[in-house]
């Protein structure tokens, strides 16, 4: 399964369907929502966290909910 | 009187309505605290017109109307509750140009309450830049609402936006979303239950976990039941609901915004590419840390030197011109030295806030927040309890003030807890003088003195315990916050000179006003402990004078007999007399123990009550030095100071708790004295039981 944990810098991705039980509806309300395109900017060292580019707007969550999203690649 | 409206500043964190505050209203505001808990509440006045005042809440930044925190909750329970007296007649959803698909989620939520809303795009001296265009007319008939396009940077906008405010009441309040659109079965249920209710307010009182005990509880009876959906058919209606705003945004914005994405290398990118970097970050990081210590401690050094002398000559004057006295001594011994002892701090409090602020407002703290959290996190603390871990190291007042920002409960909690551990400059003067006396003076290898090596290994003793005790705090502390992470990474911007200089005033004014008090309140208790006494207290001249008639002494050698003379049998000497036998095996006499009571009001007194204890008539660290060495532990006979009852000391300031300003403002920021008292009792218990240790094991 394709997360966004294992999005690679500067690889781009639209977001499939996910789990409401595991993802905080803030997320949701800060623009991560299905279909919506993803990019990953950086990552901090050891990994963690992610720091995001989703349709524009710049957010940095944990990996183990990137871990929950998951993603579909843009070629 | 004019009539008064009131009016609502609503929007997501970052997007300006700070600054739109500032701008409506100058400095004509006030903080205080949401009743109950530490949320800032700020408020203030704009006059309209001669007959029209408007009365101004900046309210917590929001990502919509769900809330997962404490400042979210204030937001939604105002906005649920027509009875409160802040009630917005109108709502101001402060929105940013690069963001607004996202600010226009809350802004159809709110207006969804029927509450007028106007909507105010901020930034737009970005568009230029940003090569953004955005049809106002088009977007007011879409959202059926009046919108100001303003800049809080350059001031503009600000004259359309108050005649929007003033002619609030021509404003439609028809929603932009049909709640029972979401699950039209579940709403037609609640609206045969609640035939006379608002269905989205409805179903913000049945998501919420909020305290709705203002609310009109009579007319909401039995909303409970329909709590009983599980959780998770909540929160996919919730789901739904997000969506189906967005995908009204969406719509609505296709025909009125345009953005050129051309210009993508933009001043985020290249700015990134070093701050965050694996290796430059961190030096970046770390020369910034420097910095503020630099300004924290050397810096702040002048004015304080300058206050703490401006205090010590005007209780001088008064002790002169005023008749002599227990009054006069009040004044001048208790309520000026203990007005100073504030004061003193405003320097080292100002310079920390007006880097905070700077970092801040350029959007570089969440930066510092990306690069540490993976770290921090190991300790049950967050990316954001590094300002005020470092901080604390000046000082633990302004360091707590600083965790505000932490929104998990938790994790701002422990950090609040933990940081008195690390540090602070209050600790420096009884360290360098303990040091001195019983750590020889060679060095290591010829280069490390061994007195240097063991101030650093205090340092580092107080972050370890800091962080140790972080990590066993995680895991005792049974708190239930929604351990989610998530942190926008705003633009870079230059920071406005009117909010760093507001947010300075404001810090400094509510610590002056808030730990102050207290402060104040405790010195004149000490001084009153220590100026008063039973008994021979009151006979001291007599009896010192007769003891030492033989002794051929001069009168200012006299003198400080009868002061160490009145201290011994003052009430404070007595209570250290007192608590003798639970400080000797410690290692201390009751010398020090009427210190370490004294220390309980702050640190630095130490030095003061020995040198005073010890009949020293200054407080030149020398003169004091040679008297400590040449006391004698009353039971032993050996020189009191020697290497065991040192690093027993040592240890009891590294550990201990003391300095009632910490507690005071503990106290504030989680509203309750549980906590202040649980630091007090634990630290304090650490302290002894390791100084005991210590002193057992070396003596
Ligand atoms: N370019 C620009 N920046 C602004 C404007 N208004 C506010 N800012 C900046 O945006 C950041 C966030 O502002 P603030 O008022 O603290 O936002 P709040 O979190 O919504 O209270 C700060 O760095 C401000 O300097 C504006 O009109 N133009
Ligand atoms: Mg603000």
């Amino acid at each position: 399964m394709l997360t966004i944990a294992s999005l690679k810098k500067g690889q781009r991705a639209i977001i499939k369907e996910f789990s409401i039980d595991v993802v905080p509806l803030k997320l949701l309300e800060m623009g991560c929502l299905p279909g919506n395109e993803i990019a990953l900017v950086q990552t901090a060292p050891f990994q963690d966290p992610l720091y995001l580019n989703i349709n524009g707007s710049h957010l940095a969550i944990r990996k183990e909910t990137a871990a929950q999203i998951e993603i579909e690649l843009i070629p | 009187m004019a009539k008064q409206i009131n009016v609502a500043l609503i929007g997501n964190p970052n997007t300006g309505k700070t600054s739109v505050f500032n701008r409506l209203t100058g400095l004509n505001q006030k903080v205080g605290n949401y009743p109950g808990i530490t949320v800032e509440k700020k408020q203030g006045t704009c006059t309209l017109s001669r007959s029209l005042k408007a009365h101004i809440i900046d309210l917590p930044g929001t990502y919509s109307l769900n809330a997962s925190s404490l400042d979210e909750n204030v937001v939604i329970e105002l906005l649920l509750n027509k009875n409160d007296k802040d009630f917005p007649d109108v709502a101001i959803v402060v929105s940013e140009i690069e963001n607004l698909k996202r600010n226009l989620l809350l802004f159809t939520q709110i207006k969804d309450l029927g509450i007028p809303t106007i909507l105010a795009v901020n930034m737009a001296d970005r568009m230029e830049r940003k090569a953004i265009s955005l049809d106002v007319e088009r977007l007011e008939q879409k959202l059926e609402t009046k919108i100001a396009l303003i800049s809080s940077r350059k001031n503009t906008g600000f004259d359309t936006l108050k005649e929007l405010i003033t002619n609030h009441a021509t404003i439609s309040t028809k929603p932009c979303l049909n709640a029972s659109a979401i699950a039209p079965e579940y709403f037609d249920r609640l609206r045969k239950v609640f035939p006379n209710q608002d269905l989205y307010k409805l179903w913000l009182v049945i998501t919420q976990d909020v305290n709705f005990g203002k609310l009109e509880r009579k007319e909401l009876q039995g909303v409970a039941s329909f709590k009983t959906e599980s959780e998770s058919t909540l929160k996919r209606l919730q789901q739904k609901e997000t969506i189906a705003r967005y995908q009204f945004i969406n719509g609505v914005l296709k025909e009125t915004l345009t953005i050129d994405t051309a210009n993508a290398k933009d001043l985020r990118s290249r700015l990134d590419r070093v701050l965050i970097h694996k290796v430059w970050g961190y030096f970046i990081f770390f020369g910034i840390l420097l910095l503020m210590f630099q300004a924290i401690f050397d810096w702040s050094s002048y004015p304080m030197d300058f206050i703490d002398s401006t205090f010590a000559s005007l209780s001088e004057w008064m002790k002169t011109t005023l008749p002599p006295g227990d009054f006069t001594n009040l004044i001048a011994e208790g309520i000026i030295p203990g007005l100073g002892g504030i004061v003193i701090f405003i320097p080292q409090i100002a310079f920390l806030f007006f880097f905070i602020s700077i970092l801040e407002e350029s959007g570089y703290m969440s930066r510092v927040v990306f690069l540490m959290d993976r770290i921090m996190r190991r300790f049950g603390l967050s990316g954001k309890s590094v300002v005020p871990l470092v901080s604390g190291t000046a000082c633990a007042i302004p360091a707590i003030m600083a965790t505000r920002n932490i929104e998990n409960w938790k994790e701002r909690l422990i950090t609040i807890l933990v940081t008195p551990f690390t540090t602070c400059s209050a600790r420096l003067p009884v360290y360098l003088i303990i040091i001195a006396l019983v750590i020889p003076e060679g060095r290591v290898l010829g280069i490390f003195s061994y007195q240097g090596l063991t101030l650093m290994f205090l340092y580092l003793l107080g972050f370890g315990a800091a962080i140790f005790s972080a990590y066993l705090l995680d895991k005792i502390l049974k708190i239930k916050t929604k351990t989610f992470f998530v942190v926008e990474m705003p633009n870079y911007k230059l920071p406005m000179p009117k909010n760093v200089l507001i947010t300075v005033i404001e810090k400094t004014k509510s610590f002056v006003l808030g730990a102050g008090k207290i402060i104040l309140a405790i010195s004149i208790i000490l001084w009153v402990l220590a100026s008063y006494g039973p008994g021979d207290f009151n006979k001291a001249e007599a009896i010192v004078t007769q003891e030492n008639v033989t002794n051929n002494l001069s009168e200012e050698e006299l003198e400080t007999k009868i002061a160490s003379f009145k201290l011994e049998n003052s009430y404070i000497g007595i209570l250290g007399k007192a608590i003798e036998p639970a400080v000797r095996p410690l290692g201390y006499d009751w010398k020090i123990g009427i210190a370490l009571i004294s220390s309980f009001a702050a640190r630095e007194v130490f030095v003061g009550t020995l040198a005073t204890i010890y009949s020293v008539g200054s407080e030149d660290e020398k003169t004091i030095k040679n008297r400590m060495a040449a006391e004698v532990n009353p039971v032993l006979g050996t020189p009191l100071f020697n290497f065991a009852s040192g690093i027993s000391l040592l240890l009891f300031y590294a550990f201990a708790m003391q300095c009632m300003s910490t507690l005071a403002v503990v106290k504030k920021e989680t509203n309750s004295w549980k906590w202040p008292m649980w630091q007090l009792f634990a630290m304090s218990a650490i302290a002894y039981v390791v100084a005991l240790g210590a002193y057992q094991l070396l003596k």
